[in-house]
């Protein structure tokens, strides 16, 4: 199409580019591991967030329960790795040897049902991806279909975070609690807490992230994220051209949530735990935070927000812990104010005029309503 | 009432009230094929509430509307669509994020569903399509451009060409000349005249010499009820409608 378009669609490439070569080569390059172990952290976060670029930035529908879909994701693997590390050699000092520790702290005598079919790494890997973008599939349907959207929705899917925080607090023989699934040790086998793991997750979760984009970047192209930004604009337009607008949403909810799930089990897996401090209202508020500063119309710069938003928070707490929380709402407030498309869009905006006239025809995508939608 | 007829759409004793308020009162309307129907009434006549009704953005509390011989009331806006008919709103409803070819292509009526949409091919026969419209509309050295760079004029144009281009048997225009220029009503006028080729179409306007240049036949609302109905003529001699409407 237009030559606007085409450039664009170059810079973005190059953005592209520039972020794998970022996380896959300098800073493997320039950190050690457990600096990289933590940029590792990080970058599951910047699966939630380039979920919400696709949900929030284009479609206009703002969830404030990401961390819930992150959660699912990230129980799931635990799970499985919890199992594998409660075997009857592990735990033979337990009353019931075989199971969970904490489930054994909790009078259980006999694994729950639903846990059994985590014993296979299949099934686990499956429903990491399953589990979450079922839940965001019946969500969606009863709130898209019902036209609950906006302000509405957003609320929702925030109770959405307190009620599985309170859920799996009050649940803590099946779920370990508020400690979480803690004590991770193996998968299939493989100690995964050794500094060799480290860096092989490290890099499987760079090529998920960048996979994760890549998709991202296909649905965007085609005719569907086209329609999406309609959705954005002129709903009832969308609807009264022979859409199903209902149908789109819960597709781009669960794709998001499907993103945010696979961060989760990244996290598990470098981090070595999951509790339930990763799932409620604070971090699901994060994360649409590190979407906003990258640029919510960016799959570039929503991995960039994650990485920077998230850096400045470690720094900013080894030195100041209780200005962090401070800095933070500072940090929203001027980016709705300042710039309200974040890095992604001061980067289009301000820094690519002075690179000459390379273009500047679109934008990442072209001004749109303030970011609290 | 429930007749078979030959009318392309039939409203038949359609009441609906919100709140109480009867908007449409024990309307009956009939559509024939290839007609031009203006509708015009003073503010709160329940023009657009009509429209409403009939793409299915507003329930109807009583009656019955057929299209083809076919009760599409309960049926979802989108399944309504399908069927043939095509709403165009008040205010200039387009996507101002998208390019002026975008804004037609999402409007042509194939690859409706998720998965259409995600693996939608540009093929030249739908790009022949686009540029077909967009000459129709005066619109076709701007297809690349955003829509929310166009004239308001022109955003009012784009959006009856994503309608053209889902080439609807019955076209609902509300108000397509509002707050254009002298020059661009002329043209309207032109383009409607085009668009009302092979299709039925009816028209909410306030501008009585634009109703003049086009109109069919006039149903003239008031209150929620018809008031008077005929050509131009006989509507603008009837003295009832004079009182309420024509004689300010």
């Amino acid at each position: 199409m237009s030559a606007a378009t085409t450039s664009n669609r170059n810079l973005e490439l190059v953005g592209f580019a520039l972020v794998a070569l970022l996380i896959m080569v300098v800073l493997p390059l320039s950190l050690d591991i457990f600096r990289l172990n933590l940029v590792g952290k990080y970058l599951t976060y910047a699966f939630v967030a380039v979920g919400l670029v696709l949900c929030w930035g284009y479609t206009g529908i703002l969830s404030l329960g990401q961390g819930v879909f992150f959660g699912l994701g990230g129980y799931c693997m635990a799970m499985f790795l919890k199992l594998e590390a409660s075997s009857v050699a592990n735990t033979k000092i337990q009353s019931t040897p075989g199971i969970p520790d904490f489930m054994d702290w909790n009078q259980l005598t006999e694994l729950p049902l639903y846990w059994i079919p985590f014993k296979s790494l299949p099934f686990a890997l499956l429903a990491v991806v399953l589990v979450p973008t079922i839940a965001a599939f019946i969500v969606g349907v009863a709130m898209f279909k019902r036209r609950v959207g906006g302000v509405y929705f957003a609320i929702i899917t925030q109770a959405m975070a307190a009620v599985m925080t309170i859920l799996i607090i009050g649940r803590q023989g099946y779920t370990g609690g508020i400690n979480g699934m803690t004590d991770l040790r193996t998968l299939w086998g493989w100690d995964i807490r050794t500094d060799h793991a480290k860096y092989i997750l490290y890099f499987v979760c760079c090529g998920s992230l960048l996979a994760t984009m890549l998709i991202g970047r296909f649905v965007l192209a085609s005719k569907l994220g086209r329609i999406l930004v309609a959705v954005r604009d002129k709903e009832d337009r969308v609807r009264f051209s022979g859409y199903d607008v209902a149908n789109f949403k819960v597709f781009v909810f669960c794709l998001a949530s499907a993103m945010a799930a696979v961060g989760g089990a990244m996290f598990t897996l470098q981090v070595g735990f999951m509790s339930p401090s990763f799932v409620g209202i604070v971090p699901s508020i994060e994360m649409v935070i590190f979407c906003a500063v990258g640029g919510r119309h960016s799959l570039v710069g929503a991995v960039v927000g994650a990485l920077a938003v998230n850096w400045a928070k470690t720094a900013f707490s080894e030195s100041f812990p209780q200005l962090w929380l401070f800095a933070m709402g500072g940090l929203f407030i001027a980016v709705v104010l300042l710039f309200p498309r974040g890095l992604a869009g001061l980067f289009t905006d301000q820094i690519m005029p002075l690179f000459g006239k390379l273009g500047r025809g679109r934008g990442t995508m072209a001004p749109s309503p303030a970011p609290a939608e | 009432m429930a007749s078979n007829t030959d009318f392309l759409l039939a409203l038949e004793g359609v009441s609906v009230s919100f709140d109480g308020f009867k908007a449409v009162n024990e309307l009956s309307l009939y559509i024939d094929k290839g007609e031009l129907r203006v509708i015009i009434g003073p503010n709160g006549a329940g023009k657009t509430t009509v429209l409403d009704l009939i793409c299915g953005r507003t329930k109807l509390t009583e009656g019955s509307i057929k299209f083809k011989d076919q009760e599409i009331t309960g049926l979802k806006e989108q399944n309504i669509v399908k069927l043939g008919i095509g709403r165009k709103f008040q205010t200039p409803s387009i996507y101002e994020d998208l390019t002026v070819f975008e804004n037609l292509e999402i409007s042509y009526p194939r690859g409706r569903d998720v998965v259409g949409a995600l693996f939608w091919k540009r093929t030249s026969e739908i790009t022949d399509r686009v540029r077909e419209i967009a000459r129709t509309i005066f619109l076709e050295d701007h297809l690349d451009r955003l829509a929310e760079t166009l004239s308001h004029g022109q955003k009012q144009w784009l959006e009856i060409g994503m309608l053209l281009i889902q080439d609807p048997e019955l076209l609902m225009l509300d108000e397509p000349v509002a707050g254009m220029s002298v020059s661009e009503r002329a043209k309207t006028a032109e383009l409607l005249k085009e668009v009302i080729k092979n299709r039925s179409v009816i028209v909410i306007e306030h501008d009585m010499k634009f109703v003049e240049s086009i109109a069919h036949r006039v149903t003239v609302l008031h209150q929620g009820k018809v008031l008077a109905e005929g050509d131009m003529a006989t509507v603008q001699a009837n003295p009832k409608v004079k009182e309420v409407y024509l004689g300010h």
